[in-house]
């Protein structure tokens, strides 16, 4: 194979494992943002929970990396429900700064905690053997882990287009993204529809703070550091859209990628300049509605 | 008899307008009250003469808590980059006085202000047009592309290590600086007194009242012909030059800069400060600085994770129980009610 064309697969590889994290993370906040239009900052410190949780269930308690990661995004699934039913439905109907302000305190707070009890020093997990190493593919070899990453990113995704296109419930949350009001008026109770998705989008957020360990280390920053980037893939795709958060995972994902490879000091600097581009073009993202 | 009718009519009219015009004055009028802040501020240079660094860290963050309270507070933009424009302010200095040899201060400050205010003026074009999550994204995007363009090219701008040792000239080619910040601190606080009182015409100028209305009801003052794009524009671009400002301020205090100046974090802590004093109301910013800034300095230095944790907790309480912040909640208080009807 060319020397160009090897970069190029390289990069599309590591871009398509960084999307599948961009995507897994922020899928979630772009579709409880398109049901309730409220501004979620502590998205990024639900992520950080469920990595801080697969490093105590890996390294404490000895559990594998596999079922760590079902166990770890569960639990944060279910502790993000009281937080919705108690402090977040308050401000359904307030400003977009209150719940910015709200969030933003919320994930203030939880760096703090997690900094109280993991310290402030980078966390890794054990990985089992199968997902250390390179995995050959015939004509070249993968990193096991991205690999692992692209399948797992897929199988979800086909999981939430079933769930979201095929079944009564995918139904009623897009007809609530859609038109609220009228959603309500035919007996769809869009408070408990929006309950159950944002337990699933912090699950899922878990899901993707866990699996982002491996890739940039784990520390209590996370939850503002990448924050920025998950809002960056909701407003790019469009609020409530998973094509529209597959399509800027990806478009975010590869660029970056690339942009990195060829350009190392420049930093992030894709990331926001593809953001101001499309947003300026398309304010209201690829797939959203005005 | 029709005649006496259209007199009495015309008299009422004129009546109401004057009315009108006794309230915008009347709010204009300066209060007793008003000078508090500003004798504590000469006070505390005579109290505490051994911590003046500080104490111009303090006016420079009020200043820059005043530039969001005229966007945030008054024409209801949110945004969590305003950082770009205190950062323009403060690189617009550095370089001018490290690269160019531009070491006069006052004219240093007043071509920061001017950069960044077209700046602000330039990007506030594009992105007013946009409300809610987009224009929030847009404004975090915005100075996140400043700090990696500046971390390009960290040979300029000295990268995350920043530029070190800048000096600059004797204040009016007189006044030194002394080691331990006093003239800093009297030049920090006529700086402020002049930015506030041009902020504080502004707000009370039908351009405020207008500002206001868009904050209120923006369909509204389309409705009755307001130019409600350029109004904003005008006053993103008056906030982005206060804020670069005092970035040039910050500076000029510090004779330090780095990257920094640009984060998130930065954005964040000082809307954090406005929301503890109080948005809308001029003195906020002056409360919330002082406030936060002096808890900050000795609550992290028991423990930073503490503190961090504490800011967190207040801002939720404050959302859920004092909207309005400190001044709000002073407002508010049981012996200020008995004297309102």
């Amino acid at each position: 194979m060319s020397h160009v064309a090897t970069i190029a697969v390289s990069i599309l590889f590591d871009g398509l494992a960084y999307a599948m994290f961009l995507f897994i993370t922020s899928v979630g906040l772009s579709v409880t943002m398109g049901l309730m239009g409220f501004v979620n900052l502590a998205h990024g410190a639900f992520a950080m929970a469920g990595g801080y949780f697969v490093v105590s269930l890996t390294r404490s308690l000895g559990l594998g990396f596999v079922p760590s990661l079902v166990v770890g995004s569960t639990a944060v699934g279910l502790i993000s429900i009281p937080f919705e039913r108690y402090l977040y439905r308050r401000l359904y109907k307030s400003t977009d700064l209150e719940q910015v302000l709200l969030t933003i305190g919320l994930a203030f707070m939880s760096i703090a905690v997690f900094t109280y009890f993991y310290g402030p020093i980078p966390k890794s997990v054990p990985l089992p053997d199968w997902l250390e190493g390179d995995v050959n593919l015939g004509f070249r070899a993968f990193p096991s882990y991205r690999a692992f990453l692209i399948v797992l990113g897929a199988a979800l995704i086909s999981v939430l287009w079933y769930a979201f296109e095929k079944t009564n419930i995918g139904a009623k949350i897009r007809a609530a993204v859609d038109n609220r009001r009228m959603a309500e008026s035919v007996g769809i109770n869009v408070d408990r529809l929006f309950t159950l998705t944002f337990a699933l989008g912090s699950g899922l957020a878990a899901l993707g703070g866990a699996l982002a360990i491996q890739l940039f280390g784990l520390t209590p920053s996370f939850a503002v550091l990448y924050l920025v980037l998950f809002l960056i893939v909701v407003a790019v795709g469009g609020l409530g859209s998973l094509k529209g958060t597959l399509l800027a995972a990806l478009v975010i994902g590869i660029i970056d990628t690339g942009g990195k490879y060829a350009f190392p000091v420049a930093g992030n600097l894709f990331i926001y300049a593809i953001t101001v581009i499309v947003l300026l073009i398309r304010p209201a993202g690829f797939y959203g509605r005005d | 008899m029709a005649v006496t009718e259209t007199v009495a009519a015309a008299s009422a009219r004129d009546q109401t307008r004057e009315r009108a015009a006794e309230f915008l004055i009347s709010r204009h009028r300066y209060g007793w009250p008003e000078a508090l802040p500003w004798l504590i501020a000469i006070a505390c240079y005579f109290v505490f003469p051994d911590r003046m660094t500080f104490g111009s860290q303090v006016l420079v963050m009020i200043m820059f808590a005043l530039s969001l309270d005229l966007i945030l507070g008054y024409a209801g933009i949110v945004t969590l980059g305003h950082a770009a424009f205190f950062g323009i302010g403060a690189y617009v200095v550095a370089l001018g006085a490290l690269r160019l040899g531009w070491s006069e201060p006052i004219s240093g400050i007043v071509a920061a202000g001017l950069v960044a205010g077209l700046a602000g003026a330039v990007v506030g074009w594009f992105i007013l047009r946009y409300r809610g999550l987009t224009l929030l994204m847009l404004t975090i995007a915005f100075a996140a592309t400043l700090q990696e363009s500046g971390n390009l090219r960290s040979d300029i701008t000295g990268g995350y290590d920043g530029l070190p040792g800048l000096t600059f000239d004797p204040l009016l080619g007189y006044f030194d600086y002394d080691l331990y910040g006093h003239t800093n601190y009297l030049y920090a606080l006529v700086v402020l007194a002049i930015v506030f009182y041009f902020v504080r015409r502004i707000v009370y100028s039908p351009f405020g009242q207008a500002l206001t209305g868009i904050r209120e009801n923006v369909r509204r003052m389309y409705a009755i012909g307001s130019p409600v794009h350029l109004r904003l524009v005008t006053v993103y671009a008056v906030s982005a030059a206060i804020a670069g400002v005092a970035g040039a301020l910050f500076t000029q205090t510090n004779a330090y800069v780095t990257l920094t100046v640009f984060d998130f974090d930065y954005s964040a802590k000082v809307m954090v400060m406005l929301i503890l004093g109080g948005t809308g109301r001029l003195y906020g910013a002056f409360i919330g600085a002082v406030v936060y800034l002096i808890m900050e300095d000795n609550l992290s230095k028991l423990s930073p994770t503490f503190w961090q944790f504490g800011i967190g907790l207040l801002l939720v309480l404050a959302v859920l129980f004092a909207r309005r912040g400190l001044l709000g909640l002073l407002e508010d208080a049981p012996w200020r009610k008995r004297k309102k009807p």
